[in-house]
C-alpha cells in the first residue's frame, strides 16, 4: 500500500493542494491520487487541486474521468501544470488554469527556452468562448475566433477565419509581432503593450493585417497582396 | 429498446430549457413513445410544475441516489399520457447531492424499458450541468435571438466538443420573425453563423407557451399554437423524421388569412 501511495506526492501550496505525478503509467498514479484522497476524506474534503503531471501525455477522456472522479469527492480539479503541450492543450480545452501563481523556479524555464521562435502552433478548429490558448511561439489557427475566446502568443497569429474575440501577439513584448485574419473584426486586439479596441464589424470582410506602426500606435489595414 | 438519452442545455438561464424538456417529452409520448424526464436542476426544481405534477411528488432522485426509495417508486406518471414519467428534482438539496457516476447509473438503468429519456439541465457550466451531461448520448442546446444567449450557447458548445459529448443539435426558441425583419433581432442566420452546429428546430415567441407553463399543460398539446407545432416537428426530428422547417414568416388566425388574401404580407 505504501508503495502504492507513494507514487504521486502530494503537498499544499498558497492555493490549495499540489498534486506532484512522476512518470509512472497514469493508471495507477491517477489510482494512488484517489486512495490517497480516501484513506483521509475529512482532509480533502472542498480542496482545490493542482496537479504537475510532468511530461505524461493527457487526452481530454483521461483527464475528464479523472477530473469527474475527483468531483465525486469534492475536490475541485483547477489546474494542471504539464511539460507536454499535448497535455496543455488538453487542460485548456477543459478550462483548466495550466500555471498556478508560483511557476517552477527552473523546469519552467527550460520548457520555454526549448521552443524557438520559429515553433507554430497549429489549431486546426473553431475556438469557442472560454477557451484560451497561449503558446510561447506563432499561432496558425485554420477556423474562427467566437466571441470569449482568448489567444495569446509570444509571437504571430494567423487566423484563417473570423476574428470576433480576443487576440494577443507578442505577449512577451515583441512590438514587431502581427495579427491577420480573413476578418478581423475582433472585439479586442492586443501587440505588445498596446491595445485597440475600436474595430467595427465589416460588411464585407477583407483580409486584414495588424501591426504597430511607425507612430507606435496598433493599426489595422487590409492586406495587399504583391 | 435501449433508450436514447438526451440533454437539453444552455449555459445562460431563462432561455426555455425547462419548457423544451416539457414539451419535446410530451410530444414524444403523444407520439406513443415511452419517455422519461429528469429534472436535473437540484435546488431550483421546475419541471414538476411546467408539466403540472408538483402535487404528486412523494420521492426525488435524491431519495433515489442515496437508496431511500426505488428508482420506480421516484417517476412520477403524467396525468395525461400513460407512456410519460418525470423524476423529479430534490428542492431541498443542492447540485453536489448528485454525481455524474449517479447520473449515468440512473440512466442505465432506465435504458432498457424506455424510448427517451431526456435531462433537463440547470443554467450555468458547473456541477449540476456535468451531472446532467454525463449520460448524455445526444445534446441539444437551446438558445435565444439575443448576444448574452448566444455567447454562453457558444461556451457549452466548446464544452461539449472538448469533452468529447460531439457536436450538439441548437432549438432556436422565441424568434420573432417581425424584430427580425425589421433587423431589430438576431436572425436565425446570424446565430447558426456564429455557432456553426445543426439546427435542429426554431420556435417563434408565442404568447400560449407561459399560459400552458402556468397552467402545466405544456403548450404541445394545444394544436393551434405555432410553438406547439414547432416543438411537434423538433419531437419528430428527434425520432429520425425529416420534417421541413415552418415558414416563420407566415400569420396566423383570420388576419393573416386576410393579409393573404390580399397578398400583403
Amino acid at each position: 500500500m505504501e508503495q502504492i501511495t507513494s507514487l504521486v506526492q502530494i503537498k499544499g501550496i498558497r492555493d490549495g493542494l499540489l498534486a506532484t505525478f512522476s512518470d509512472a503509467a497514469w493508471e495507477d498514479q491517477s489510482i494512488a491520487l484517489l486512495t490517497q484522497i480516501d484513506e483521509r476524506p475529512a482532509f480533502f474534503q472542498g480542496a482545490r487541486l493542482a496537479m504537475d503531471v510532468g511530461t505524461q501525455i493527457l487526452k481530454v477522456n483521461d483527464l475528464v474521468d479523472l477530473r469527474d472522479r475527483l468531483s465525486e469527492r469534492n475536490v475541485s480539479l483547477w489546474a494542471v501544470i504539464s511539460e507536454s503541450p499535448t497535455t496543455e492543450q488538453t487542460s485548456q480545452l477543459l478550462g483548466m488554469a495550466t500555471r498556478i501563481s508560483k511557476p517552477r523556479p527552473e523546469e519552467q524555464k527550460q520548457f520555454a527556452d526549448t521552443i524557438s521562435n520559429d515553433t507554430a502552433l497549429f489549431i486546426n478548429k473553431t475556438l469557442r468562448s472560454g477557451t484560451r490558448v497561449e503558446y510561447p511561439g506563432h499561432i496558425v489557427i485554420m477556423g474562427d475566433v467566437n466571441p470569449g475566446a482568448e489567444i495569446v502568443a509570444d509571437g504571430n497569429v494567423i487566423i484563417w477565419g473570423r476574428v470576433r474575440g480576443m487576440i494577443h501577439a507578442g505577449a512577451k513584448g515583441d512590438r514587431s509581432a502581427y495579427i491577420c485574419a480573413l476578418d478581423l473584426s475582433a472585439n479586442q486586439l492586443r501587440i505588445a503593450d498596446e491595445v485597440s479596441a475600436m474595430l467595427k464589424p465589416q460588411k464585407d470582410p477583407q483580409p486584414e493585417i495588424a501591426t504597430i506602426n511607425s507612430e507606435g500606435r496598433l493599426q489595422a489595414e487590409l492586406w495587399h497582396t504583391g | 429498446m435501449t433508450a436514447q438519452v438526451i440533454t437539453v442545455t444552455s449555459g445562460k438561464g431563462g432561455v426555455g430549457k425547462t419548457t423544451a424538456v416539457a414539451n419535446l417529452a410530451t410530444a414524444l409520448a403523444a407520439d406513443g413513445r415511452k419517455v422519461v424526464c429528469i429534472d436535473g436542476d437540484i435546488g431550483l426544481r421546475n419541471l414538476d410544475v411546467i408539466m403540472g405534477l408538483e402535487n404528486r411528488i412523494v420521492y426525488d432522485i435524491v431519495d433515489v441516489i442515496e437508496g431511500r426509495c426505488k428508482l420506480k417508486q421516484a417517476m412520477i406518471r403524467d396525468k395525461h399520457y400513460p407512456d410519460l414519467y418525470l423524476i423529479p428534482a430534490a428542492q431541498t438539496r443542492d447540485k453536489n447531492a448528485v454525481s455524474p457516476s449517479d447520473m449515468i447509473r440512473i440512466c442505465k438503468d432506465l435504458r432498457p424499458d424506455t424510448d427517451f429519456v431526456i435531462i433537463d439541465s440547470p443554467a450555468g457550466i458547473e456541477r449540476g450541468f456535468r451531472n446532467a451531461i454525463a449520460a448524455a448520448d445526444r445534446v441539444l442546446v437551446v438558445t435565444n435571438p439575443e448576444v448574452s444567449a448566444v455567447r454562453d450557447a457558444d461556451r457549452v458548445v466548446g464544452i461539449l466538443e472538448a469533452e468529447e459529448k460531439g457536436t450538439p443539435a441548437l432549438i432556436l426558441n422565441r424568434l420573432n420573425p417581425t424584430l427580425v425583419r425589421n433587423n431589430d433581432m438576431l436572425s436565425a442566420e446570424d446565430v447558426l453563423d456564429l455557432l456553426g452546429i445543426k439546427l435542429i428546430g426554431i420556435v417563434p415567441e408565442d404568447e400560449s407557451v407561459i399560459i400552458g407553463s402556468n397552467r402545466g399543460a405544456p403548450v404541445v398539446t394545444d394544436p393551434k399554437s405555432r410553438a406547439g407545432q414547432a416543438f411537434r416537428n423538433i419531437a419528430k426530428r428527434i425520432q429520425g423524421q425529416d420534417v421541413p422547417f415552418m415558414d416563420l414568416d407566415q400569420q396566423s388566425g383570420l388576419w393573416g388569412a386576410i393579409q393573404k388574401l390580399t397578398g400583403r404580407k
